[in-house]
């Protein structure tokens, strides 16, 4: 399959998110190592959905979260708000510290997934644009519902995610452990 | 999830993000700032990105957030609760456009055109841009003015699927939209913001960077 630079620009989008048939994205792969400006097309685009997937593009003005805080108190001040709310309150913020603390050890007994990163190199497309946390372990298609703590995320290719000891997602990335 | 609570798997923390709308129908508003804290910056800067004005964005952020534990007992728990809420926000967003520029001419925001080939703007020299250039003011406002450039239909699809991390499914679900034309609105979106910011990725600001940093090739 050969494809031409108009072809080429159509594509680009799919083939960054993964979602292009295996010929397709091979005929793309062999295009690009010819055309220099579909090279820079592919680098551009790829920039493109970094830097604005960084978690440092998402700035709020001084005083937002406070304000935000303050209007829903007040809207819900017009709601029920008695002594009672208050103490089921408090004792729900201990029920929220055991919450925490049951998420932690079912963590803790999960499998290592850094061990299984050495047997699932080389499946996933390099180039794909992955979503990886920072603390997290593995990485993800955009909306995998298993992404790791969403409030620190980077858009990655790939092939660095890898590099960087991130494991694929077993169940997003499942069509490409499935096909080694 | 509060900050500091340690390394918490999704699964894990879509069954606290359960347990917490339990707790906030049941009668306990408090629960509700917990829910809402991992998403209030990227509430912010979806409303921003769509109505490119501070202040609007603020208020609008502010309105989904209400709006949000006002309905909080219609959500539906097959859904995601992050994205119940970003879709709250674009629908806030949209109907203040509606009311900003029902006086005025907007270039109308129709997928024509859209079918066919966009010719991506020829630059031979292109650098990888090492992310730590978002660090400076100006390049996340030259990125930010480069968005606000392009029209509110691609827009809105890239600042879901490449800003949010919504999949395509959801976005295509949270604007109402076939995942086809999700598609082709994102190819579009990040060929024209690739051509808005070519020049600046491609030479002046990986130069200026390069003084201090070296450049990554």
């Amino acid at each position: 399959m050969i494809i031409s630079c108009e072809q080429m620009w159509r594509e680009v989008s799919d083939y960054l998110d993964g979602e292009v048939d295996p010929e397709l994205r091979a005929a793309i792969e062999e295009h690009v190592k010819g055309c220099q400006r579909c090279t820079a097309v592919l680098d551009g685009m790829r920039n493109v959905i970094q830097l604005y997937g960084d978690e440092r593009m998402m700035e709020v003005p001084v005083g937002f979260s406070r304000r935000l805080h303050q209007r829903l108190e007040a809207d819900m001040s017009h709601s029920r708000r008695t002594f009672l709310g208050w103490m089921v309150a408090a004792a729900a913020s201990l029920a929220v510290a055991g919450a925490i603390e049951v998420a932690r050890s079912s963590v803790s007994s999960r499998p290592n997934l850094r061990s299984e990163h050495s047997r699932s190199s080389n499946r996933v497309p390099p180039d794909m644009m992955v979503i990886v946390a920072d603390d997290g372990k593995t990485f993800h298609v955009a909306g995998c519902p298993f992404i790791h703590d969403k409030t620190r995320l980077r858009t990655i290719p790939a092939h660095q995610a890898e590099q960087e000891g991130y494991a694929p997602c077993v169940r997003c990335m499942k069509k490409y452990l499935d096909a080694a | 999830m509060a900050a500091g609570t340690g390394p918490l798997e999704s699964p894990a923390q879509q069954d606290y993000e359960a347990r917490l709308i339990q707790r906030v129908t049941a009668g306990e508003h408090e629960a509700f700032y917990e829910l809402i804290q991992p998403y209030e910056k990227r509430l912010f800067a979806a409303a921003f990105a769509l109505l490119r004005n501070q202040a609007d964005a603020e208020d609008c952020a502010q309105e989904a957030v209400l709006k949000a534990f006002k309905y909080i007992r219609q959500f539906r728990s097959e859904s995601k609760f992050s994205t119940w809420l970003i879709q709250i926000a674009v629908n806030e967003a949209r109907k203040r456009r509606k009311k900003q520029y029902s006086n005025l001419m907007e270039p109308i925001d129709q997928d024509h055109g859209v079918e066919g080939t966009y010719s991506p703007r020829e630059f031979a020299d292109w650098r990888e841009i090492p992310s730590e250039t978002l660090e400076r003011q100006e390049v996340r406002e030259k990125l930010a003015e480069a968005l606000s450039n392009i029209g509110q239909i691609y827009r809105e699809v890239f600042v879901l699927r490449d800003m949010e991390q919504v999949s395509i499914e959801d976005t295509a679900k949270a604007l109402g939209i076939s995942t086809a034309s999700v598609k082709t609105r994102l190819l579009r979106a990040r060929l024209m913001l690739r051509d808005l910011l070519a020049p600046g990725l491609g030479g002046a600001w990986s130069r200026d960077l390069s003084l201090g940093h070296g450049v990554k090739r």
